[in-house]
């Protein structure tokens, strides 16, 4: 059906700005797949480029096998949701739909039965002649969506699709989008700057910085072992700890403001003696105990906040190093009390020099 | 307050509105000042246009039945004639030709010239950046905000038969194009002359469309032409009547022509402003002009009503999908399906108040 590959793709602006640097990517048939970054990234830029809406300065576009590199974007078979929807105003939401099939030509009856199917699958049957205006925010979403959907494209393109929603309704949102793009089957590329809703939904997620891949994988590969020190820290709705660390002789451990932490398996070959490191957990990984417990880090606890079933609690290290643990609703700690967070070993990462230690091929992007 | 817009918004959404709209509350002028003070705050510049534009229109349209004249016995005692000098008009194949210019003048240079033109341009800059755009946008302006003694002056020299710059541009020496050509000439002079306002306009207009809206349909297919008919010309329909109406009434009134032609070569070039100037000041028939000056207005006014009559079904249409608007985004914030429920769904937690 459609995959999509990108070979070295590039896009340079007029006056030097690069946006993407060489990118290699394939996007498999039916996947939802999710371009993550911080602004300014350039995940934008690619999701237009896959468009045509930006001309590619280098590299190619293959969609479904056919290079479309050089075809305009009407020619290229795909759809796109944009941010605000971009409902035309003076339309009803009938119109709206058809309007793609009415430019492709097909005839009255027909698309007029098929914006009406469309819109009826969508939940907006009841909605068809009134102005996008007269319409909440879901449901112009659901509109544009179903403008999308109405002439079968082979891929879909949604640019950061529910930040233009509250936060509740971006929930359901999330799991309207999900299910429907599962139902549908259809490969789908969305751009989000949130990283829990690229968790949430996709099947795969590249996460972007300065125009380039800095690891492509699955939610779990991603949450679980980010590739470097980037990627850990933007992924999380609790950063990871990343601490700067020293390898102690014979390799075995890791010190860590004065404290000794086992080394992670996969890592272990990769150091020697001496290796300045920076070792990675997540708060969620860390065992909260009040009890002196060997191989954890300990110190005060400075800070805690509520997380509803669960307490953001930091701990302030000797050494003025704060470290934050995810400590269950039924052990609250008082503020000021002594404290040790002993990291789960299977789930702590080494990096030395900003790159994961130890990582595998498929998990660094070429 | 808040009790007085949920009230409100009850009223809208159970379908009682009242006639006015408003939902039954009390009209009252925005600043809070009252009838009198507001008056006295905007009699001076009613006293001003009452002393500048209505009596003068008044006084117009009393010499209009007179036979006052510059000179001779009716220049001392004026008669009063009443209709006889429109009825004079609308016989008068000189008027009429001059109307005829007139509008010839009026759909050439303004309505498809400077409206084509300055949206055009306005198309055209709309994505581009860079010295080409400053320097066209610069020139367009000076054609608009020079005086029209100097413009009028630099486009007798540029048509001039003798080494006019027209002329030497295209090797044609001699090309007569005032005498062969007159109206054309003060058409393609009044584009060039006029375009910037149009531009500007348009421009702004242009901002107004969402790029993603553009896109969309490019995504679609549409062609270029397709994406004007489609998404641009109905978001900027508004500013386009109003650009066509005043360019309509500026052209119409424009008496910069005659500082080009006087209105020749034989009256063919006279339109309504310089035949009335002729009429009331070269022929001295003051009365006559008057009464031309009177149907000039009128049809000034038809204009503008016909421009304001669509630019007003325009807004209502919009007013009206706002409103209903308002009335459903009250109910809740994603389904206005729920919004009946929710009085309801009040009922009970008043009820455990009280007990």
């Amino acid at each position: 059906m459609a995959d999509i590959t990108l070979n070295r793709l590039a896009k340079v602006y007029p006056g030097g700005v690069r946006a993407l640097s060489d990118l290699d990517l394939t996007v498999r048939d039916g996947e939802f797949f999710a371009l993550l970054g911080p602004s300014g990234c350039g995940k934008s830029t690619l999701l237009r480029t896959l468009a045509g809406l930006e001309e590619a300065t280098g590299g190619s576009v293959h969609i479904a096998g056919q290079d479309v590199t050089a075809l305009p974007p009407g020619d290229r078979d795909i759809a796109m949701v944009f941010q605000d929807y971009a409902l035309f105003p003076h339309m009803t939401v009938h119109e709206n739909i058809a309007y793609p099939l009415k430019i492709k030509k097909v005839g009255k009856g027909e698309r007029a039965a098929k914006a009406r199917e469309t819109a009826e699958e969508l939940g907006l049957g009841h909605l068809g002649e009134r102005r996008p205006g007269q319409l909440s925010g879901g449901q112009q979403q659901r509109a544009a969506l179903a403008r999308a959907m109405a002439c079968h494209p082979r891929v879909f393109l949604f640019d950061e699709p529910l930040s233009n929603l509250d936060a509740r309704m971006r929930l359901e949102a999330r799991t309207f989008l999900k299910k429907l793009q599962r139902e549908l089957g259809v490969t789908t590329v969305f751009v989000t700057h949130d990283q829990a809703e690229a968790l949430a939904m996709a099947d795969r997620v590249a996460v972007m910085e300065s125009g380039a891949l800095r690891q492509v994988g699955t939610p779990t590969e991603v949450f679980r072992r980010p590739a470097s020190t980037f990627v850990a820290s933007f992924i999380g709705s609790t950063p990871m700890n990343l601490l700067d660390g020293e390898l102690v002789a014979g390799g075995g451990a890791v010190r860590v403001s004065g404290r000794e932490l086992p080394v992670p398996d996969g890592a272990r070959a990769h150091l020697k003696e001496g290796d300045e490191v920076v070792y990675g957990v997540r708060p969620e990984y860390l065992r909260w105990s009040e009890r002196a417990v060997d191989a954890a880090l300990s110190g005060t606890v400075s800070v805690v906040e509520n997380l509803g079933s669960a307490h953001l609690v930091t701990l302030e290290c000797d050494g003025g190093l704060g470290v934050q643990v995810v400590v269950p609703e039924e052990h609250e700690p008082a503020v000021g009390a002594r404290g040790w967070a002993v990291p789960r070993e299977d789930r702590a990462l080494l990096y030395r020099d900003g790159e994961l230690v130890g990582a595998t091929p498929a998990e660094v992007p070429a | 307050m808040a009790a007085t817009t949920s009230s409100a918004e009850t009223a809208t959404r159970t379908g009682e509105q009242s006639p006015d709209g408003h939902g039954g509350e009390p009209e009252r002028d925005a600043a809070g000042l009252g009838r009198r003070r507001a008056a006295a705050f905007v009699a001076p510049a009613l006293v001003l246009i009452a002393l500048f534009l209505v009596l003068p229109a008044v006084w117009t349209l009393y010499l209009g039945a007179t036979d006052y004249r510059l000179t001779g016995i009716p220049a001392i005692d004026p008669a009063f004639v009443g209709l006889d000098n429109v009825t004079k008009a609308l016989g008068d194949d000189d008027f009429l030709h001059s109307l005829w210019l007139t509008l010839l003048f009026v759909l050439g240079s303004a309505v498809i010239g400077q409206a084509g033109l300055g949206f055009a341009l306005a198309w055209w800059m709309r994505e581009r950046t860079g010295w080409l755009k400053t320097t066209l946008e610069a020139l367009v302006m000076l054609a608009w905000i020079l005086p029209s003694s100097v413009v009028a002056f630099l486009w007798i020299a540029f048509l001039d038969r003798d080494g006019g710059t027209l002329n030497t541009l295209l090797h044609t020496p001699g090309a007569a194009w005032l005498l062969d050509h007159p109206m054309l000439s003060i058409i393609v002079y009044n584009i060039w002359r006029g375009s910037a306002f149009s531009m500007m306009l348009y421009s702004a207009a242009l901002g107004n469309v969402p790029a993603s809206h553009l896109e969309t349909a490019r995504l679609a297919g549409a062609s270029g032409w397709q994406q004007l008919r489609d998404v641009v010309f109905p978001r900027i329909r508004g500013h386009v009547l109003t650009n066509l109406l005043l360019i309509s009434l500026w052209t119409f009134n424009d008496f910069t022509p005659f500082l080009i032609t006087a209105g020749g070569p034989n009256g063919a070039t006279e339109t309504l402003p310089v035949h009335i100037y002729k009429t009331a000041l070269g022929s001295g028939e003051l009365g006559y002009g008057a009464a031309l000056s009177f149907l000039m207005l009128l049809i000034n006014l038809v204009v503008a009503v016909v421009y304001l009559r669509l630019l007003g079904q325009k807004n209502k249409a919009r007013r009206s999908g706002k409103r209903k608007t308002a009335a459903r985004g009250s109910g809740g914030p994603t389904d206005q399906d729920a919004a009946p429920a929710a009085p309801h769904a009040e009922a009970p937690a008043a009820k455990e108040e009280t007990a």
